[in-house]
């Protein structure tokens, strides 16, 4: 596969315009706003990024919703991260921008600028790697993610077992899109009436994880891909459902998305994994049946079961003035909150939907000003 | 013989026969200029009018890339900070922070790229250190140059830009970064890309030769595109607008950024540089640029203006807007 053909043919200036043509035509035919929330940060950077809002008509809003895994980890999860970082003869593993998340005692950057061996890693395999290199160490893989990277960790729990690697264990924080729907649309304020659901998820899991909030809502659900003609194509198939008084379940990624998935990705999590009892989300609080966790039979492989009564119990809410919370659940814009851009900034972040790079509030700071004034 | 030894010890940096050795038979062998060969403890050097005097240490990962290594790097990093100041590289000086096992033959390679390089500018190394550090206190090799240079053209000055301005850039952008990457992740994808590592100062000197009045000149290093416009922006208290369909991208590099959810913009450059300069002459200086290598697609990609002071606006491809802010923290994947 070459490169550049990974992002080719779906920036096209023409095709945008056209869409947005489209759409502008369908919204007039709808009474209200069209309030999608898109449940995946990616969604909520290209939108940002590519100054998408300014192409649309103004009763189609956005409300971002819950799906970053950065952003939904609450600081005790952090300080979990952090207390077995800081055990001797560890090293501790991490996807991507975890490592810049602030918990109750800082973040894992700044816990490995004191010493800490925290290596942030681009494939969760790497993993196996660092463990043949210090078999005297015990390498924790801070598992992370929705369904999306789910079957990478239980690849590596394969590998591990697979290769009798004995010094490998496993802190688990995988989360599930459903149950993060439901608690948005269980809030009694919610002006969410549409959503689009992020094609990745729906590459692993199929798009049949949405059918429950079609029926139970009667939203209409757009499982979308991330580049601007995917977004754009999925608003208009929303706006056309909503012109039509319609609330269906519409796959915009058929290029990647079936309706059942990728059955031998969910085959081999269920292999491994199974719904943890209840899960604490930051902002959402803790949702019953919303994330996974090894099962029993694996338990030797789970950090938090080995190293049980040695990591930290507390539980630790938002700071006071960060609303992030608010800004999850879809009841407030990241420009609402009081500290956005001033207490609140990427490099000083109060709260984490503002550190991560898939962040509502980071998204705002960073493209958000000009969208603002140009809508 | 050191030559005869296959790894650096801690003696060649011991101050004794060993690294006296090392010394002539690698760094005075290919540096090798009259100054430098005095051994005296200092250089002595004649000067006049106004220099420009700059540093820099490399340390980069993994030290060979396509394209470059990390000697070719601190020759080609540091000769470029003196060209961006219109000033003729002619002096460097050169330390070593060696770590003990490294290979000797690695470091002869990498020791006559550097040479290789200054004959770009013609710049000389006039002095030099040595030290060598027990296994695991260094990342193989860690180089400082520092460089002087004599001004040619005194009026360049990130503060120097104003409204109406071309903002013009050598060639496609984010090469260098990308390549690092690559290297680093060992990614099995097909790409033949390379880093844009290479020697500024022939171009920058025929541009001055054309009597082109530079406002504002800098290699877009670490930050990239990004940090520099935004730190011009702020310097010269103007706006800067940027079009995205004028910037020159690698398609490689374009691909290797949707993969990791990275920016062209934010991705480091070695060789590639970016000019502020009235309008009116604008296509004038292009057209020097093309004429040389390494500019063969220097463009035309942005203006400066009175509006939104301190910020850099891009324009898409589809005609919306959005600012183009500097990049942040680590260039870190994003997880999903």
């Amino acid at each position: 596969m070459l490169l550049k053909d990974l992002y080719q043919g779906f920036r096209d200036p023409d095709t945008l315009h056209h869409l947005a043509k489209a759409i502008a035509l369908e919204a007039k035919k709808v009474t209200g706003d069209v309030n999608i929330m898109e449940v995946c940060g990616g969604h909520t950077h290209t939108i940002m990024k590519y100054g998408l809002l300014q192409l649309l008509p103004a009763n189609i809003r956005f409300i971002h919703g819950p799906g970053c895994p950065v952003c939904i980890m609450p600081k005790e999860r952090i300080d979990h991260a952090a207390a077995l970082a800081s055990m001797p003869n560890v090293i501790l593993v991490s996807l991507g921008d975890m490592i810049r998340v602030p918990g109750s005692n800082g973040s894992l950057a700044k816990f490995r600028s004191q010493g800490c061996d925290i290596r942030p890693i681009y494939d969760p395999l790497d993993t196996l790697v660092i463990a043949k290199d210090n078999p005297d160490k015990t390498v924790v893989f801070f598992a992370i993610g929705f369904e999306t990277s789910t079957p990478m960790t239980a690849v590596l729990v394969e590998q591990v077992i697979k290769q009798q690697l004995d010094n490998v264990i496993f802190h688990i924080n995988h989360v599930l899109v459903p149950p993060a729907i439901d608690a948005v649309m269980a809030e009694p304020n919610t002006k969410v009436n549409a959503f689009i659901g992020p094609a990745h998820v729906s590459v692993i899991s199929g798009a049949k994880i949405y059918q429950a909030a079609v029926n139970n809502y009667h939203t209409p659900v757009v499982v979308s891909g991330f580049e601007p003609v995917d977004v754009m194509e999925s608003i208009l198939k929303i706006v056309t459902q909503k012109a039509q008084g319609k609330a269906e379940l519409e796959v915009q990624y058929s290029r990647a998305v079936s309706y059942d998935g990728n059955q031998a990705a969910q085959q081999l999590v269920n292999k491994y994994f199974q719904v943890s009892p209840e899960f604490r989300w930051r902002g959402l609080g803790p949702i019953a049946q919303s994330a996974l966790q090894l099962k029993p039979e694996f338990s030797h492989l789970d950090a938090e079961v080995r190293y049980q009564g040695r990591l930290p119990v507390t539980l630790i809410d938002d700071h006071r003035a960060c609303q992030c919370g608010d800004i999850l659940r879809g009841l407030a814009n990241p420009k609402d909150c009081k500290v956005f851009g001033r207490g609140c900034t990427p490099e000083t972040p109060l709260g984490s939907c503002m550190v991560s790079s898939e962040g509502a509030c980071n998204a705002y700071y960073r493209y958000g000003g000009l969208n603002e004034e140009q809508r | 013989m050191t030559k005869s030894l296959k790894t650096v010890q801690l003696s060649h940096g011991g101050g004794g026969k060993e690294m006296d050795q090392l010394i002539k038979s690698v760094f005075f062998e290919a540096f090798n200029n009259p100054i430098l060969c005095s051994e005296e403890d200092a250089a002595k050097l004649h000067l006049s009018g106004p220099v420009a005097f700059t540093t820099d240490s490399f340390t980069v990962a993994p030290l060979f890339f396509a394209g470059g290594n990390i000697g070719k790097l601190a020759i080609a990093g540091t000769v470029n900070d003196l060209a961006m100041m219109a000033a003729q590289p002619e002096y460097l000086s050169c330390s070593f922070i060696i770590e003990e096992g490294f290979a000797i033959d690695d470091l002869v390679t990498i020791v006559n790229s550097m040479a290789a390089e200054l004959h770009q500018s013609g710049a000389r190394i006039v002095c030099g250190d040595t030290k060598v550090v027990p296994k695991g206190c260094a990342d193989g090799l860690f180089i400082n140059t520092t460089g002087i240079g004599r001004i040619i053209y005194p009026d360049v000055s990130a503060n120097n830009i104003v409204a109406g301005d071309a903002i013009i850039v050598s060639r496609d952008i984010g090469r260098h970064g990308a390549t690092i990457l690559m290297a680093r992740e060992g990614l099995a994808l097909e790409s033949e890309l390379t880093s844009d590592c290479a020697t500024l100062w022939p171009i920058v000197e025929q541009l001055i030769a054309a009597n082109i009045p530079i406002h504002a000149m800098r290699d877009a290093t670490r930050g990239g595109l990004s940090a520099v416009l935004n730190e011009w922006a702020k310097a010269s208290n103007i706006g800067i607008d940027v079009n995205e369909s004028a910037i020159p991208v690698a398609d490689e590099v374009k691909g290797l950024c949707e993969l990791f959810g990275f920016e062209p913009f934010d991705l480091a450059n070695e060789g590639t540089f970016i000019i502020a300069l009235p309008q009116a002459i604008a296509q004038g200086a292009i057209e020097v640029m093309q004429r040389y290598g390494h500019c063969q697609q220097a463009a035309i990609i942005g203006h400066a203006t009175s509006a939104h002071s301190g910020k850099v606006v891009l324009t898409t491809p589809w005609g919306s807007h959005r600012y183009l802010d500097l990049p942040q923290g680590e260039l870190l994947p994003r997880i999903c």
